[in-house]
């Protein structure tokens, strides 16, 4: 893969990140992100996914958290002290964990907010609006509708198109998958997909999910305790034996008993 | 029958007095989640300030200007000083810090402006006429259409601007909203201000009618029942629960009070709004117009 400074379009250097002045989330996370690829952050509960990607976007702060050692830069700036509203500007964008739709905003006027931060006229906004329900038809026919009482896989899609209404260049995407049924979380990685290739939107993936983060991106990171435990392109991390028997629950002698898996890895870490 | 209609109307429209002062509790709620118990000290505050400028020889509508400024400052001032360093504490804290806030701006005006009680002269007659045999009164009617016009504007910047709808946003989703590029601390500076603006109105209206005083900061007390009736988060809610508390109180006060052998100002008005609002948290915890929680399952 090719990782030289021009084609990255997002770079995280070594970063700490503390809660609350003690508590240790992130011990020094490094990893790229080049210029329309998917690149997937994976790992179980706890392990800095979210907080990574929090940390790039700037939202930490509101949850007393801090980086306080390493740097992330956007497009060879460094991008650390700004304001998530700066960011967006400039054209990196969170989707959250649990979609955090507005309940009491319809649908459209969900995407609409997406857009807050651009100096766009109204026809460019219009144009932008029927882009995205060309990407979700379904968020088209509930348009109307308060976005508190869709389903969750629409609040997903609500979530993503909010999004895209900033016009970013990249999107960082958390945990899409959450308390999805196995078709939609297939249907909304095919979107992103479809995002990725059509309209170059780099994606910054965590998830949980591996098997279905590895089928989308190109390149992975998996996070254990806030280090980066190991790097490769998506293909190779699929076909790495321990990814395989940690992440996907298989090994060389076919499906093992969850019970097992769990009990292996709980004493290699103790080696690690 | 007549009498009736007038102390019906009578009510209503004192009613809408109520509303007013309900409305800048319901914006800084809905926006940011404060109770804000400093709305009745803004509404002394900004009473206050334009009447002692206007004493101190400024023309009536320069006055209103230069208040109106005051009070947006002030608005800023507040979020910026008090609210921003609490952001993400308890509700309890802001509550507190509200409380704190009453008190330290009732003591800022009066520091400023001294503590005399004024008389604002508003240029509207205060002569009843009569329709269909019923006496309305002028002043109270131009306080209804005021009100009215607030309501509506703020209404339509709720809903058809895109500073309106950042507002909503916020309200319901603070990270979310800051998430995707709302300035936060910006969106909470404008209703503040907002607020303040409310406030100015309020002031200039209960000034006139009860003269500029301390007391004015109990109007915010007045304000609770109609905001339980009506629900914190809607305008609608301030505006009917006012019309409701107006009428209610004085209904009671009229036919309760001479039912149960009191004299006229006995003062059945001051409780009733209350136990009203009692009645209602029993029933509709919400209010008429509050937003539900919306909970899937």
């Amino acid at each position: 893969m090719d990782q030289s400074a021009n084609s990255t379009l997002l770079s995280v250097n070594n970063i700490e990140v503390i809660y609350d002045h003690v508590i240790l989330v992130l011990k020094g996370v490094s990893l790229g992100v080049p210029e329309g690829q998917i690149v997937a952050l994976l790992g179980a509960n706890g392990a800095g996914k979210t907080t990574t990607l929090k940390a790039v976007s700037n939202l930490l702060s509101a949850e007393r958290g801090e980086v306080t050692k390493g740097s992330i830069e956007f497009r060879g700036t460094r991008v650390d002290r700004l304001t998530p509203a700066e960011l967006v500007r400039r054209g990196v964008i969170q989707v959250m964990e649990g979609r955090h739709c507005f309940e009491h905003l319809t649908v459209e006027e969900n995407l609409l907010t997406g857009a807050f931060t651009r100096k766009a006229s109204r026809t460019e906004i219009r144009r932008d609006l029927e882009l995205v329900y060309s990407y979700f038809p379904r968020l088209k026919e509930r348009r109307a509708s308060l976005a508190g009482y869709t389903s969750g896989g629409e609040q997903q899609m609500t979530a993503i198109g909010r999004a895209l209404m900033a016009r970013p260049s990249m999107i960082l995407l958390d945990e899409p998958s959450m308390g999805l049924a196995p078709q939609l979380v297939e249907e909304i990685f095919g979107i992103v997909k479809n995002l990725n290739e059509k309209e170059h939107v780099s994606f910054l993936l965590a998830e949980q999910n591996v098997l279905m983060a590895l089928r989308c991106a190109d390149y992975g990171y998996i996070l254990e305790n806030g280090r980066v435990m190991m790097d490769g392109t998506a293909s190779d991390l699929a076909g790495n034996e321990d990814v395989k028997e940690f992440y996907l629950g298989l090994s060389k002698a076919g499906r093992k008993s969850f019970r097992d898996v769990k009990h292996y890895r709980r004493r290699k870490r103790w080696l690690a | 029958m007549t009498f009736f209609f007038e102390v019906l109307i009578g009510g209503l429209l004192a009613g809408v007095m109520y509303s007013l002062v309900a409305l800048g509790f319901v914006l800084i709620y809905k926006a940011s989640g404060v109770f804000n118990f400093a709305q009745g000290a803004m509404v002394f505050f900004a009473a206050l300030t334009f009447i002692s400028i206007v004493e101190r020889g400024m023309n009536f509508w320069l006055a209103i200007a230069v208040t109106l400024a005051v009070m947006i400052a002030l608005g800023f001032a507040i979020e910026r000083v008090v609210l921003r360093p609490l952001v993400n504490q308890p509700q309890i804290t802001l509550f507190m810090a509200t409380i704190g806030l009453a008190y330290f701006v009732e003591g800022l005006a009066q520091g400023l402006w001294g503590a005399q009680v004024h008389a604002i002269e508003l240029p509207i007659r205060d002569v009843p006429f009569t329709v269909a045999g019923v006496n309305v009164s002028q002043f109270d009617l131009f306080i209804s259409g005021t009100a009215a016009v607030l309501v509506i504007a703020l209404a339509l910047f709720f809903n058809y601007t895109g500073i309106g709808r950042a507002l909503r946003a916020v309200a319901d989703d603070h990270q979310a909203a800051l998430s995707i590029g709302i300035p936060l601390e910006r969106i909470w500076g404008i209703v503040w201000a907002v607020a303040g603006f409310v406030a100015l109105v309020a002031g200039l209206l209960w000034g006139s009618r009860t003269g500029v005083q301390f007391a004015l900061t109990f109007t915010a007390l007045k304000a609770l029942p109609v905001l339980i009736l009506g629900g914190f988060d809607s305008i609608a809610g301030a505006i009917v629960g006012g019309l409701i508390v107006g009428a209610a109180e004085k209904l009671a006060e009229v036919y309760i009070g001479s039912s149960l052998g009191l004299n006229i100002g006995t003062g059945i008005e001051n409780w009733f709004p209350y136990a009203l609002a009692i009645l209602f948290l029993l029933v509709r915890p919400e209010g008429l117009f509050g937003e539900k929680r919306i909970e899937r399952v």
